[in-house]
């Protein structure tokens, strides 16, 4: 569903990514586990098209969208949470969520998003920036959803994330792939959380993938050294 | 002079300031999607209201020679064209200028101030340097007396009537629409907008386009109160900037009730000092209150 071959980013003359190829399927999620300035979020830029290829391609169902302007890769198929959350913080709970609706046919907010996320549906008229952490992240993922893509891409849905709440995310996201057998990608640092939610799991380090396995192989003593500072 | 008199006097010159209102709030709003929602210091705005100004001069032209049975008529044409041809030159303005400048708002002051020097030479050219006047349909002139001594201009009820239609469609389009959305999505956030499928550049050129528009309703409702000349538009930019600062940049109900604010303030103190005095008591005003709440009467309460 999604497949990344050799791409390399940089930032002006210093270059970040080195070669990154991977491959997720269908009703699939993969986690990309790293420490900080690895390049986990530089990834998911680059995915996205905020940050520009220097070479490489990203296809997504087969459609090639390497060069493509963010907005039109979200029509075809990705959707993004970024680090951070960023959602809209001067516009309403509801406001959010449709403006990431920007391809739907219908115009009010689906019933199945309240459903998977009913805090969402109390706090609908509040502003988005006036909600706590983890339901900003929740607000997130839901405006991501709307777009109904076929990839999910989170970078660091944890971060900053009381250890509750994170157990609520993983469950959310399990969830998600049950219902609509989408692709999901998600950059982590807590292993515990990877294994919870990922079927396979890679280890970014200085812009390069060095190591690959599938959960039921996995080492957790060697990914913990990778994650280790 | 007894105290109906002063009543009178004080009504008329209250009104007289709803007129300067209508035209302030006009520019202003304009001004507050280009400037507040975009970051775009538009100082070629005033240009755009004189683009306005000489559409209905020339609509009154055309009716006058060519085509005497629209002349009663003629002006809500003129107000349509008024906005169609400032949105479509703001359309190809955004696309030739602007949109290269994003990433250097200072930039945009500079260059909008050149293209405003450009716009006023070829007005000059054009029209002439000499002030126009259209001819106002029969309608428009003369007042409305609800008893003796106070005299209501009728234009100026006109105006304020356009401007109340064209506020309250702006701020349900704000606020109720599609592109309001994407607009106030992109002000939030342009990269994440862009990541959440918004085409942000459309949103920006349909945005920038909307706001010279309504700079052009402005000046179109400028005829009825003022002659047209190539700086028409040039004296009003200082006080819409000061109506968009003071409201609060980004909240279009701050930019209506600063405009209402400085109109009143000005118009009513003109009556008692001078035209220029008047002017140095408005500006002191908002200076203090400006050091006092720097980010104007309205902002939005969130968290950052």
């Amino acid at each position: 569903m999604l497949n990344v071959s050799d791409i390399y980013v940089s930032y002006g003359q210093s270059e970040a990514l080195h070669g990154i190829s991977f491959a997720a399927e269908k009703n699939e999620t993969v986690a990309i586990m790293g420490r900080n300035g690895m390049g986990k979020t530089t990834l998911f830029k680059s995915l996205m098209g905020i940050l520009p290829l220097k070479s490489g391609a990203v296809l997504v169902d087969g459609v090639d969208v390497s060069r493509e302007e963010s907005f039109r890769r979200v029509s075809k198929g990705i959707a993004y949470v970024p680090q951070g959350r960023m959602i809209f913080p001067t516009l309403t709970v509801e406001e959010n969520i449709l403006a990431g609706m920007e391809n739907a046919t219908i115009k009010k907010v689906p019933a199945d998003i309240y459903a998977l996320f009913p805090v969402l549906w109390e706090m609908r008229s509040r502003k988005g920036g006036n909600l706590s952490g983890g339901q900003q992240q929740q607000l997130a993922i839901a405006r991501a959803l709307v777009a109904d893509p076929k990839v999910l891409l989170l970078d660091e849905p944890t971060e900053g994330i009381q250890p509750s709440i994170i157990k609520d995310i993983a469950r959310t996201l399990n969830e998600i792939r049950r219902l609509r057998k989408l692709t999901i990608v998600v950059s982590e640092q807590i292993l515990s959380f990877a294994l919870e939610v990922a079927d396979r799991l890679y280890v970014i380090e200085g812009g390069r993938l060095v190591h690959e396995s599938p959960r039921a192989a996995i080492d957790e003593a060697r990914i913990k050294q990778f994650l280790a500072v | 002079m007894s105290f109906s008199d002063i009543l009178n006097i004080g009504l008329m010159q209250g009104f007289a300031g709803l007129s300067l209102f209508a035209v302030l709030l006009l520019m202003g709003l304009g001004l507050a999607i280009i400037f507040g929602q975009m970051g775009v210091i538009n100082m070629a705005h005033g240009e755009f209201m004189t683009i306005g100004a000489y559409t209905v001069y020339l609509f009154s032209w055309l009716a006058d020679n060519r085509f005497p049975r629209f002349s009663q008529t003629y002006f809500l044409v003129a107000i349509v064209a008024a906005f169609v041809i400032a949105f479509a030159v703001g359309w190809l303005v955004e696309w030739a200028l602007i949109r290269h400048l994003y990433k250097r708002p200072l930039d945009t002051l500079l260059a909008t101030w050149g293209l405003s020097l450009g716009m006023q030479q070829v007005f000059r050219s054009t029209f002439g340097p000499k002030e126009v006047s259209p001819t106002l349909p029969d309608w428009l002139m003369g007042s409305w007396a609800p008893h003796e001594g106070l005299d209501i201009p009728i234009n100026g009820l006109f105006v304020l009537a356009l401007t109340l239609v064209i506020t309250a469609a702006l701020l349900l389009a704000m606020y109720k629409s599609r592109w309001g959305l994407r607009v106030r999505a992109t002000v939030a956030n342009r990269i994440m907008a862009n990541a959440s499928g918004i085409d942000t550049r459309k949103t920006d050129r349909l945005t920038f386009a909307i706001g010279c528009g309504v700079a052009g309703v402005a000046g179109a409702a400028f005829t009825t109160i003022g002659s047209t000349g190539p700086t028409s538009g040039s004296l009003y930019i200082v006080d819409s900037f000061l109506v968009v600062t003071f409201g609060g940049a980004a909240h279009l109900l701050g930019t209506v009730v600063s405009a209402f604010g400085i109109a009143q303030t000005q118009s009513i103190s003109e009556f008692f000092l001078t035209g220029s005095m008047a002017k140095v008591l408005t500006l002191l005003l908002i200076v203090f209150f400006l050091m006092i709440r720097p980010q104007g009467l309205f902002a939005s309460k969130v968290r950052r």
